[in-house]
């Protein structure tokens, strides 16, 4: 019993998500020694790869000689469990698994996909770096981000609300506005 | 002669459809009288454009600080590819109040362009989404519509629009940008925006707002 309550203390997750498409160079990087030591080094013990439609796949390991334990499956109907599980999160720069990190307080790597045709994306993962909510990464970056990065070092982000839209839509169509 | 009449006919047509595009665009944009007192102001028609992911999660969270009692019934529109959208708004109307709830419709609608699509062959899908939409459009005729992109709305927008001009409904278009969109707007934000067929334009960064002034700025809805 001792011992696994110690083994649970001790077991950091990397939780990596692509979205609901493909990202293989993501999951590529992730799986490459570099990243893989670069983690067990700051003290992850797991990676799970959520790959979604991705081709690549990832070589599963249980984690034996001190090296990190890697495995990984296509899709999940909602990511928010693994999301909480996780000590760190490094995502595809999808608006949505963003925000839903930043709300639980997660610490997080945004990796833009540098292969999209209109890459917008990397405005929001450049405005939230900037404003220290999270840590930008390209895939070929990404184990230097690993290395330098300071968690405690990120602001908590606090959610925002949509009353002010709704104020001004109801104002526009004439409702009173409370 | 009978040139001469047909000349005039023409001229006098253009004419009429130049006022009334003018008079549209000169009326759009600007906010309905107040319909009576809080409470007494009736209902409107209201349809709902879900985008698909990140889009419908912004969505949602609008529609859950909007007072369901004046925009009713609601029409939730997705694009016939995104799955998630349409359950997850019937979710929300499910938490509601159910004598309400169970006058909100839930339709599917062709995409004009997925993600990564080119731009050639999205002419061709917009086409065909467009006379789906027309189809929609006929149907509701929404007083009210909601919407963030990506391209879903634009047909439905546009068709609103012509709905204005030739006099079928006058529609209240409101686009809000999504948080994705941080220093240039969206294709469909762009266009909505640029053509004036968003009556109120919402972005959610202080950036956008500089550049696009008549745009409202609102802080981040996630």
């Amino acid at each position: 019993m001792g011992d696994t309550e110690v083994t649970m203390k001790s077991k950091k997750t990397v939780f990596v998500t692509v979205g609901t498409t493909r990202f293989d160079a993501l999951v590529k990087a992730v799986d490459t020694r570099e990243v893989k030591e670069e983690l067990s080094r700051r003290g992850y013990t797991e990676i799970l790869i959520q790959m979604g439609r991705g081709s690549y796949i990832p070589s599963k390991s249980d984690g034996g000689d001190d090296s990190i334990a890697v495995d990984y499956f296509t899709f999940s109907s909602s990511i928010a469990d693994y999301l909480r599980a996780a000590s760190l999160v490094i995502s595809h720069a999808g608006s949505g698994s963003i925000f839903e990190t930043l709300r639980l307080g997660k610490p997080l790597i945004v990796v833009v996909n540098e292969d999209l045709m209109d890459n917008h994306q990397s405005e929001l993962a450049e405005e939230l770096a900037d404003r220290k909510h999270l840590y930008y990464a390209r895939p070929n970056t990404l184990q230097h981000i690993i290395a330098d990065m300071k968690v405690e070092s990120l602001i908590p982000y606090h959610p925002g609300d949509a009353t002010p839209v709704a104020k001004l839509i109801n104002r526009f169509l004439g409702f009173s506005e409370d | 002669m009978a040139c001469n009449f047909t000349i005039t006919v023409v001229i006098i047509s253009v004419m009429l459809i130049l006022f009334r595009l003018l008079y549209v665009f000169y009326q759009s944009g600007k906010p309905l009288k107040t319909r009576g007192s809080a409470g007494l102001a009736s209902p409107l028609s209201t349809l709902i454009i879900l985008g698909s992911g990140g889009h419908t999660a912004e969505m949602l969270n609008l529609l859950s600080v909007l007072q369901k009692d004046r925009f009713s019934p609601r029409f939730y529109v997705a694009a016939a590819t995104d799955n998630m959208s349409l359950q997850k708004a019937q979710l929300l109307e499910e938490t509601e109040d159910k004598m309400e709830t169970s006058r909100s419709q839930f339709m599917q609608i062709y995409r004009s362009r997925e993600v990564g699509q080119s731009y050639i062959t999205s002419v061709l899908t917009t086409l065909i989404a467009m006379v789906h939409a027309l189809w929609l459009m006929l149907r509701i005729r929404p007083q009210v519509i909601l919407c963030n992109g990506p391209g879903t709305c634009v047909p439905l927008c546009v068709i609103a629009f012509l709905f204005k001009v030739v006099g079928i409904r006058w529609s209240s278009v409101f686009y809000v940008e999504s948080i994705a969109r941080v220093q240039r707007l969206s294709l469909s934000g762009l266009l909505l925006h640029k053509l004036r067929i968003a009556d109120q334009f919402f972005v959610q960064w202080p950036q956008l707002q500089k550049k696009y002034p008549r745009a409202h700025y609102v802080g981040c809805l996630m």
